[in-house]
């Protein structure tokens, strides 16, 4: 388990690292190449941050956030600008306190995300998670639309050894979530993991089917804890704040799961998200193992972001 | 939604300066933070953005605005050309080889880009112009990977070729070659698993199916939603493995997609396909110049207006009568059934308010909601219960009549009340606007700047 540990750790840090070395090289040519704060620096700054995805909205905001802690606090040197703008960043992406009651409730988990951004996927980590943790979990395989999603979801399940409710394919995925609904009380279940057939946020229909889906689990399920998270692809870029916005609209949502951090990909279109939605990442997707998904830590993500000190001590994150 | 139209952006910049007939260093200035504002938004990357701002600035300043122009479009016009001189203004076509010889087309790219959709929407596109294919299943790692495209391969007609996960990616493909050579297909299609550019191993994967059979195409998918990311992927998969051209996947959603600006501009490769939906037939022809539109949230209006024409080119004969019905007011419902049924054709109505300038319009966004498609199924049922010679002559219904649609519709009598009124008023401003229809190919110029 340990060398399988490491493993994962080694990985997240590769990933983490080469964020960090296209950030964090922008990041230090910026406040090393620069004397004074002047308007060069600032845009020099905005070019570095929209290169990591954070988009247009969100990199003026934590600007301006940082040019008015400047003025306030008489900061001259480009370098002091970097803890300032680290905590500004961390600050914003705290995940709260009761973010992951959900694990240890009576609670239902609502996976809903666009086509191939690793929902499938990311349901059956979170089913090993938390049968690691003893808790009895069931999966509704909801994804009748996309071919032999079943069998991959039934391919997860057996490695967590969690059991799955499911559908033919093209049969309604409500009558599943009913299904799985009904199961998982007569099972005493603690987690019911629902995973959903990956739909384009602008598909009214398919936004429909989710909504419906959500009415159901409201009805027959109203005592456990909800937990809706949205998927989002680590690699996409401003899209990903229309996809959360849409999501938003078909059921509360508690949280991100931010997959494919492994790459190259910066994943700054979290912080545009939690910066307009206020929606806070739960758990990152850092490879395509069991063990391959992380609870979330803001101030681990931002330190690895910008501060190459922290490199050394990935190892730190503690396993969940 | 979040973006607001370069257009409307152009537009507010520009209205205090309309009378000026050169464009100023200042004019261009301002104009072109809003282009990079926009390009920005859609995901260009930002060195891609820097390099194309400023030679539009060279290329702006000092000129003059064209008559009937202002100079925000004058603007706009000279980044439009500037943008599709990089993407490039052809379309390009995947190249096989000559007469019944086998094509192998291996597809690559990152986790979750669509490559196994892509290849049996590939094979069918494939089928319709009269080539054998076979699907070759090589993704041995994902779980149900082989499964899904053995489904999708049913679906399509298609044979897959498959040995299990128990084997070597390289020893399946040149398998696969063997047998299609031994069968006769012209076309072989590899499903490649999908991984990270940054990971050695799997990279080296495909080098080596690519070192032991002969790949002639090299096709990379690409996900339309890419970010800043899109050009290290794009380099990585290129200098690694050699990539030929690009399929840009889920264009169907509402991304301006400008990784394909980003993918084109670095790595020179042409897009060849955009895939636009769920189904096994969602996969076009790659129009460059359209991209450029979408990318600068000019909409797609020329792919709606082929589109129109290619199912219209269908029967050209009834076309022509449609429009003459149209221009003399004399849209019955029958036509409108027919009409609906084209709109179908097309996609749905959703499909086609897609590929308008979205924001161009306010409300554009509204109106998708407002009118969905199940509204349009209970429109079509109040037409049905009609008989052909209310369809033909709407002026018959009474209010008798009326009473019997409804029920036969299963609406109330209300929406038929209501459904009939607006037929009239279209009706009406169907007279009004004469040329509306008709004409295709010869507007096209016309449709590039739609303000």
């Amino acid at each position: 388990m340990s060398e399988e540990k490491r493993g994962f750790f080694a990985r997240l840090r590769d990933g983490l690292s080469k964020t960090r070395a296209n950030i964090v090289h922008g990041i230090d040519s910026v406040f090393s190449g620069f004397s004074s704060i002047d308007e060069a620096f600032y845009e020099e700054l905005e070019e570095v941050l929209i290169m990591g995805d954070l988009g247009v909205g969100a990199t003026e905001e934590i600007l301006d956030r940082l040019r008015r802690q400047v003025k306030e606090q008489g900061i001259r040197k480009p370098e002091d600008c970097r803890q300032l703008l680290t905590d500004s960043i961390k600050e914003q992406m705290h995940v709260g306190e009761t973010a992951y009651d959900f694990e240890q409730e009576q609670s239902v988990v609502f996976v809903i995300g666009v086509n191939g951004v690793g929902k499938t996927t990311s349901v059956g980590k979170l089913a090993g998670m938390l049968k690691a943790q003893g808790r009895r979990v069931l999966i509704a395989a909801a994804d009748t639309f996309r071919a032999a999603a079943g069998e991959q979801l039934s391919e997860w399940a057996n490695r967590a050894g969690v059991d799955v409710i499911g559908g033919r394919e093209g049969s309604d995925p409500s009558s599943v979530i009913f299904d799985a609904v009904n199961a998982a009380k007569a099972r005493h279940i603690d987690v019911l993991l629902c995973d959903t057939a990956g739909r384009l946020h602008n598909k009214k229909n398919l936004m429909e089917e989710l909504k419906k889906m959500n009415r159901i689990l409201d009805r027959e399920f109203p005592g456990a804890h909800r937990e809706n998270l949205v998927v989002l692809d680590g690699t996409t870029g401003q899209n990903a704040l229309v996809q959360a916005r849409e999501f938003a609209k078909v059921t509360d949502l508690t949280g991100i799961i931010l997959t494919k951090m492994d790459g190259t990909a910066k994943g700054g279109i979290a912080v545009a998200v939690q910066s307009e939605l206020g929606i806070p990442v739960k758990y990152i997707g850092v490879g395509e193992r069991m063990e391959d998904l992380q609870k979330f830590d803001a101030d681990q993500f931002v330190n690895a972001l910008f501060d190459r000190k922290e490199e050394e001590e990935g190892g730190r994150i503690e396993e969940p | 939604m979040a973006f607001e139209s370069l257009t409307d952006k152009l537009q507010n910049v520009f209205k205090n300066l309309r009378s000026k007939g050169r464009l100023t260093q200042d004019d261009v200035r301002a104009a072109l933070k809003e282009v990079r504002m926009a390009l920005l938004e859609a995901d260009v990357n930002f060195r891609v953005v820097k390099q194309f701002v400023k030679s539009v600035e060279e290329r702006a300043i000092g000129q003059d605005v064209m008559n009937g122009l202002n100079p925000g479009q004058m603007v706009i016009k000279i980044v439009n050309e500037e943008m599709t001189a990089l993407m490039g203004s052809e379309t390009t076509e995947i190249a096989l080889q000559p007469g019944k010889a086998l094509t192998v087309i291996l597809l690559c790219g990152l986790q979750g880009a669509g490559k196994t959709t892509a290849a049996a929407k590939l094979a069918g596109k494939f089928q319709q112009k009269g080539k054998k294919v076979l699907l070759a299943a090589c993704d041995v790692y994902r779980p149900a990977a082989i499964e899904q495209l053995q489904r999708n391969g049913e679906k399509q007609g298609t044979e897959v070729f498959s040995m299990g996960t128990g084997h070597k990616p390289v020893n399946i493909a040149r398998a696969a070659v063997e047998h299609a050579g031994k069968n006769g297909c012209n076309i072989l299609i590899l499903d490649t698993a999908g991984r990270l550019h940054i990971d050695e191993e799997m990279m080296a994967e495909l080098s080596e199916i690519k070192e032991n059979v002969t790949v002639h195409q090299t096709l990379l998918v690409v996900d339309a939603m890419t970010g800043q990311d899109a050009v290290n992927v794009a380099r990585e998969f290129d200098e690694k493995v050699g990539v030929d051209g690009v399929i840009l996947s889920k264009m169907d959603g509402d991304t301006r997609g400008g990784a394909a600006l980003s993918i084109k501009a670095v790595t020179g490769k042409p897009i060849l396909y955009v895939s636009v939906g769920e189904k096994l037939s969602d996969l076009e022809q790659f129009y460059p110049d359209r991209m450029a539109s979408r990318i600068l949230g000019m909409g797609d209006v020329l792919t709606l207006i082929d589109k129109v024409s290619a199912n219209l080119d269908i029967d050209a004969d009834r076309e022509k009568e449609m429009a003459a019905k149209m221009k003399k007011g004399k849209f019955d419902f029958d036509d409108y059934l027919e009409s609906m049924k084209q709109m179908r054709n097309m996609g749905g109505l959703s499909g086609i308010l897609g590929m308008f300038p979205g924001r161009a319009v306010p409300g554009m966004g509204d109106l998708e909601s407002m009118v969905d498609e199940k509204q349009l199924a209970r429109t079509e049922a109040i037409v049905l219960s009609m008989t052909p010679q209310e369809r033909r002559n709407p002026k018959l219904l009474n209010p008798s009549r009326k009473h019997r649609i409804a029920r036969g519709a299963g609406v109330d009598i209300s929406t038929v009340n209501r459904f009939i009124k607006q037929f009239e008023q279209s009706q009406k401003m169907m007279k009004q606007l004469p040329g509306m229809l008709g004409s295709k190919g010869g507007r096209k110029g016309k449709f590039r700047f739609p303000f």
